[in-house]
Order: C-alpha cells, then structure tokens, then sequence
C-alpha cells in the first residue's frame, strides 16, 4: 500500500485535544482506509466519542492535523464536511415524520423533491423500515428508530459514517441482529465506516480492524484476531475478552523461547523475546488452558492448583483456580461432551493447569506509540 | 388475604374522589368569577323609571349592580357605543400587539444568545433580567417616569409621554418575561438536534428555522400571549407614563370612582369571547401545521 495521503478517508496526524486541564485525546494518529470498518474501542472516558467529534467538526484539535479525503479539515465546520453521523440517541427531529427526517439532508443540499423522495425511500428499504413514512419519531421503537437514524445519514451517501455507539440503547438480543445488518449494509454501500463501542465483541465481529484506546490514546490498531491473538500491552489483553496474567524473573532466554521463574515452583515457557526487563508479564487466555485433576509433576507450563469456584456460563463451564504462587487463574471449557473433564472438579480440589508453549502472550507494559497505519 | 384487600381498595377510591374534589374546587375558584362577570353583564339596575330603556338610568342613580335584579342585552349596546371605552380597548389591544410582539423577538433572542455565552458574560445579563421581574412594578413606574421625562427634555427626538412610552416600558418587562420562558426550554433542548442539523448540512440559519424554532415554538407562544395579557390588562405603568392616552384598564379605574355599570361587564364578555375564539384558532392552526406534538412537552418553568 502506498503512503499517499488520499488513500485515507480520515488522517489524524498527532492530535490532541483538551478540556481544561483535561486531555481527552493525546497526540493520536490514525489512518482510516478507504471503504474499512474501523472501530474505537476503550472503556468509558477514554476519548472515543471526542475522536469522532473531530471527525464530524464538533470539535477542533487542540494540537496535530486532521485530513479527511487528504485534504485539511481543521477549522472546516461540520455542514460543509462530507462526513455524516449516527447520534448515541440518534437525535431524530421530533417535530418532522421518518420520511422528513430522512429527506432532511437532501433538502439541505437542495436536491429536488421528487430525488428526495425516491432516495429516502430507497435507504429505508435498505435498512428494512417501511411503511412508517408519515410517523413520528416517538411512534417508532428504539430499534426503529435507530434504523431511521442510520437512513438518514446513509442517504447522503458521505465519504466516511461515524456511528456512535448505535446499539447502545438496544436490548442484547436486538443488538446482535442490527450488529449483523449493520455489517450487510456497510458491505452492500462501501463506505466507510467509524464505529465508536465499548462492547469488545462487537467490536470484534464487525470490525476490519480496531484501535483499542485507553486514557486518550491508541493503545493497538489491528485486525480482530491479531488483538485477540498478539495484544501487545497488558491493558488490551485485559480489556479484549479474559487474560490470567503471571509475572516474574526471566530465567532464561534463548533464540526463539524464554522461561520465567513466577514463584514456588510455577514456570512458564514460551516463544519470543522478552525485551531487556529482567522482570517480565505474560498473559495466557482462560481457553488455552487445559485442568487436570491431581497432583502434576512441577514442570515448566504445568502448575499446581486449587479449585476455588466453579460456575456454569450456559454453554460452558468456568473454573476460578489458584496456582502454587498464590495467582488466581480463571478457566474455561465448552460443553460439547454431556460431562466435560472440568466438571469433575469440585472447589477445594487440587489439580494441575497445563497450557502449550504458544499460549503464553509477552506483555510490553510500555505503550509503543505507533505511527498509526 | 381478601379481607384485608377490601377496606384498603376503598381507601385508594376514597383518595381518588378526594383529589378529583379538589381539583373540581380549584377550578371553580379559578372561572366562577368570570362566570360571574358574564351573567352581570346581562343585569338591570336596581329601580328602572316607567318606559326607560334599563341603560339609560345615570350611574349614580343605578342602585346596587352587585345583586341580580332581572336581565337586559342592552349594555353591550350601550358599552360598544360609548365615546371613551371602545378606542380605549382599541388603544390597549394596539399597544400591547405591538408590545408582545417586540417584547418576543427581543426575549428569544436574548434567551438564544445568553444560554450560549460563556458563564462570566451570562451572570450580568441574568442579573439585570431577574431584576426586571422582581422590582415591584410601582418602583419601575417611577423610575421611568423620571427617565422618560428627563430624556424627552434632553434629547429632542425621545417622544413625550404617551403610546410610545408606555410600549417602552412594557417591552422591557415583557422581554424578561420571554427570555426566561423561552431558555427553559432551550436549555432543555440540548445541543444534539442541532448537530443533528450540522451534521445533515443545515447551515446556521437553515438549522434555525427548521430545527431550532419549531422546537422553542410553545414557548414562544406561551412568552407572546403572556406578554400581551400583561400588557392589555397593565394599570401601574400606563397611569404613570401614559401622558394624555388612556388605555382600557385606566378608563375602568377611572370609572370605578363614579360607579362601575354592567356596561363594563358586557365589553369585557365581549373580549372573552373574542381571546377564547383566538386561542381555539390558534391551537387548530397549530395542530394542522403538526406542531401538536409540542403540546405534549413539558411546560415552561420559570426559575
Ligand atoms: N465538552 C466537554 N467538556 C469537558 N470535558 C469533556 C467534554 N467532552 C468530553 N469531555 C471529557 O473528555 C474525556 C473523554 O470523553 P469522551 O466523551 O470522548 O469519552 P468516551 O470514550 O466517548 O466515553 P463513553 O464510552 O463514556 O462515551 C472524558 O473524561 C470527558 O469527561
Ligand atoms: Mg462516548
């Protein structure tokens, strides 16, 4: 891929952005490609809706350049900027009908009223509301009404839609189903679309790629599975699905493997790097761990446990454990047999936890602040 | 357990009655003196000499109008013939259009642009606003008297008492009146439906008047007829300002020291029924144009 500039729909280069002493954004960069679904992903407060903000032009950078279309959009107000929006609580004008309300952009832009129509009856096909034209918004349900709101800015057919948390608002069961229509209609229009969640799995299933944020900075931009597989910093393994996490002493470091030393006898082999630190973190991910009952020999990726506490999850089963060195691990397996080897423990059972050398993930605690791409 | 379900059942019914009671009380409170207004307007004087039309008895000698002593339709004759009450009513109703409606393009602008300004510019504003409303009226009379007098002598163009001052000094309170009905609500309003408007590609102005308006049109309304009831029906600034113009509520003062007659009554049912008639209009008109959803909205409230 080349670097220039246009083959971006939205460029931020360093950008900073405060409140007060507040900084809500810190020296971001970010290139979002033409026609991918890019998600902003990050616990609340962490500058996820100030971003897109900016995008729009409801707010201006502090510090640093925006490019949308890879030309300069500071100071450029948000009605002369090809960018649309899907409000939090969608912001439909209650005083118009659906059909008003989706033709509204069209008639900013002068469009006849014969076009305005046929358009707006088109993008309510597409996002499957029909035969509400004449209502009023506070006559739709959440998830209608969340649809309009998506027609109404997919009508104008922009550059870029930023949609801040859409399905925020909406039950889990409707959430899933407009997460999967959401995805068919930004494949079916190929724009491009910035979505702002912070819920990491619909991040995950909708998402080209994910720049996780924490505190007003990009902590990993990535596709789903290489956040999930390689997350380089403690705070998104954490913050992306569920991560035991060991520290200690590298005992040993080799080409190609390392071993740490964590404590009373637990050792962990794995793969890789550890980088200079002496004292090192890794994580390994509830599901690559296997638990045995009984007493394991001490071998490297092979701990001593107590079972703490065990829950059934519906589909699978959950085991809180603790390791030789007083860490608590927490583990997990699908019941696809009618009795999983798991479920045979009880708390208060000693086992042992067994997990392959690829399992445990290097953490880099030093946020490495990449260009961006 | 049932029996313990049926005399608290009766309780809730006997606390429902009990509220519906009251409100049936408060109502009354409210609308039976104009009740009263109107069936007083149809009464006899007291002793009525043989052959004379009821009306024609002199004012002083008319006995007591406060009592029922048999019905006439001749006042409203009578009222919408006198030489001073009906350019009167026309004179109030003339200054208090044009009063309600300075008064609301002022106060809605003011309401948009203080609760945007920054919170060291808005302090002020809102002082002298509330001030305004809390100085009692008689204060205010004086205080403008002086002013208008001395500015008429100082600066040739200021007019002399009359239509014109009195206008002034009700557009300064009626403008306060406004700004802090229409605030409330766009204050409630919040930010996002203009975004919304932004965002769509609704310049400032387009935004404005397809979004912004339409929204803050209740309270622009409830502001506008507010000032013009207080205006119309305005007697401490118009007696100290008013030069040689007498409004309607000055003349029915100055009538009451030589004996009110039903004829009062009878103009003033004629101008209820003419508000009544305006304001059914006026709520169809809304309804049609689809603003009837702006009904429902919470009222304004005046901090
Ligand atoms: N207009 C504002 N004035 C002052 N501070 C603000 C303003 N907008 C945002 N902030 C602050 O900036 C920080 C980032 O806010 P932002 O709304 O971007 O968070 P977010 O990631 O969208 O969070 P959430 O998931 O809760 O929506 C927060 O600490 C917030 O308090
Ligand atoms: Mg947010």
């Amino acid at each position: 891929m080349s670097d220039q500039s246009i083959d971006y729909d939205v460029e931020f280069r360093a950008i900073t952005k405060r409140f007060g002493s507040l900084v809500a954004v810190n020296g971001v960069s970010l290139k979002v490609r033409k026609g991918e679904f890019l998600s902003l992903l990050g616990p609340s407060g962490c500058g996820k809706t100030t971003s897109l903000r900016m995008i729009a032009g409801f707010e201006q950078p502090d510090e640093g350049e925006l490019l949308i279309g890879g030309s300069d959009a500071v100071g450029i107000p948000p009605y002369r900027r090809d960018v649309n929006t899907v409000f939090q609580q969608y912001a439909l004008f209650p005083h118009m009908s659906i059909l008003d309300n989706v033709c509204y952009g069209l008639k900013q832009r002068k469009v006849s009223r014969r076009e305005r129509r046929a358009k707006a009856g088109e993008a309510l096909e597409l996002v499957q509301l029909t035969g509400r034209d004449s209502h009023r918004p506070a006559m739709l349900s959440g998830g209608q009404q969340q649809r309009v709101a998506l027609a109404r800015a997919l009508v104008m057919n922009p550059r870029v839609l930023l949609l801040d948390e859409p399905l925020g608002a909406l039950d889990l069961k409707l959430r899933k189903e407009m997460q999967i229509e959401l995805k068919r209609i930004q494949d079916q229009v190929g724009i491009t679309f910035i979505y702002v969640t912070h819920d990491q799995e619909e991040a995950l299933s909708m998402s080209d790629r994910v720049a996780v944020m924490s505190n007003g900075v990009i902590e990993q931009l990535d596709t789903p599975r290489a956040i999930y597989d390689h997350p380089l910093t403690a705070f998104v393994a954490d913050f992306i699905g569920d991560m035991n996490f060991l520290e200690g002493r590298v005992a040993e470091s080799a080409d190609g493997g390392y071993a740490i030393d964590a404590g009373e006898g637990v050792v962990v082999r794995g793969r890789g790097h550890p980088a200079g630190a002496a004292i090192v973190r890794v994580g390994i991910r509830p599901e690559r761990i296997v638990v045995e009952r009984g007493n394991g020999s001490g071998t490297a990726n092979s701990a001593r446990c107590e079972v703490l506490t065990k829950m059934y999850l519906g589909d699978q089963v959950q085991l809180i454990l603790r390791l030789a060195n007083g860490s608590e691990f927490v583990v997990r397996e699908q019941r696809t047999s009618a009795a999983p080897a798991i479920d045979s423990l009880e708390p208060g059972d000693t086992a042992t936890a067994r997990w392959d050398e690829a399992a445990p993930l290097l953490m880099a605690d030093l946020q490495p602040q990449k260009d961006g791409e | 357990m049932p029996s313990a379900g049926t005399p608290r059942r009766s309780r809730h019914r006997f606390g429902k009655r009990m509220f519906t009671g009251w409100a049936v009380l408060v109502y009354l409170v409210l609308y039976l003196p104009i009740v009263v207004v109107v069936i007083f307007a149809f009464n006899q004087p007291t002793s009525v000499p043989q052959g004379a039309s009821p009306c024609s008895v002199d004012p002083s000698r008319m006995g007591n109008v406060t009592v029922w002593n048999g019905g006439t339709t001749c006042w409203f004759h009578t009222a919408l013939n006198d030489p001073t009450y009906v350019p009167a009513v026309k004179t109030s109703f003339w200054i208090a259009f044009r009063a309600s409606l300075i008064a609301t393009v002022l106060g809605t602008a003011a309401a948009l642009s203080l609760a945007r300004m920054k919170k060291r510019w808005r302090v002020p504003f809102d002082v002298l606003v509330y001030l305004t409303l809390v100085v009692p009226e008689i204060v205010i009379a004086v205080a403008s008297l002086i002013f208008f007098v001395q500015a008429h002598n100082n600066l040739s163009i200021f007019p002399t008492l009359g239509e014109s001052t009195i206008l002034l000094g009700q557009i300064v309170f009626s403008a306060s009146l406004v700004m802090l009905i229409v605030r409330a609500r766009f204050v409630g309003m919040g930010s996002s439906l203009e975004e919304a408007s932004f965002d769509l590609g609704g310049g400032p102005i387009a935004t404005f008047r397809q979004v912004t308006l339409p929204r803050l049109l209740p309270a622009v309304i409830a502001g506008a007829l507010l000032s013009f009831t207080f205006s119309f029906d305005d007697y401490v600034l118009p007696a100290f300002t008013n030069g040689t113009v007498n409004t309607w509520p000055i003349v029915v003062y100055s009538a009451v020291r030589f004996g009110v007659t039903p004829a009062v009554n009878a103009l003033a049912t004629v101008m209820l029924v003419v508000t009544v008639t305006l304001i059914l209009i006026t709520g169809l008109v809304l309804r049609r144009s689809g603003a009837s959803d702006l009904t429902g909205a919470p009222p304004p409230t005046i901090p």
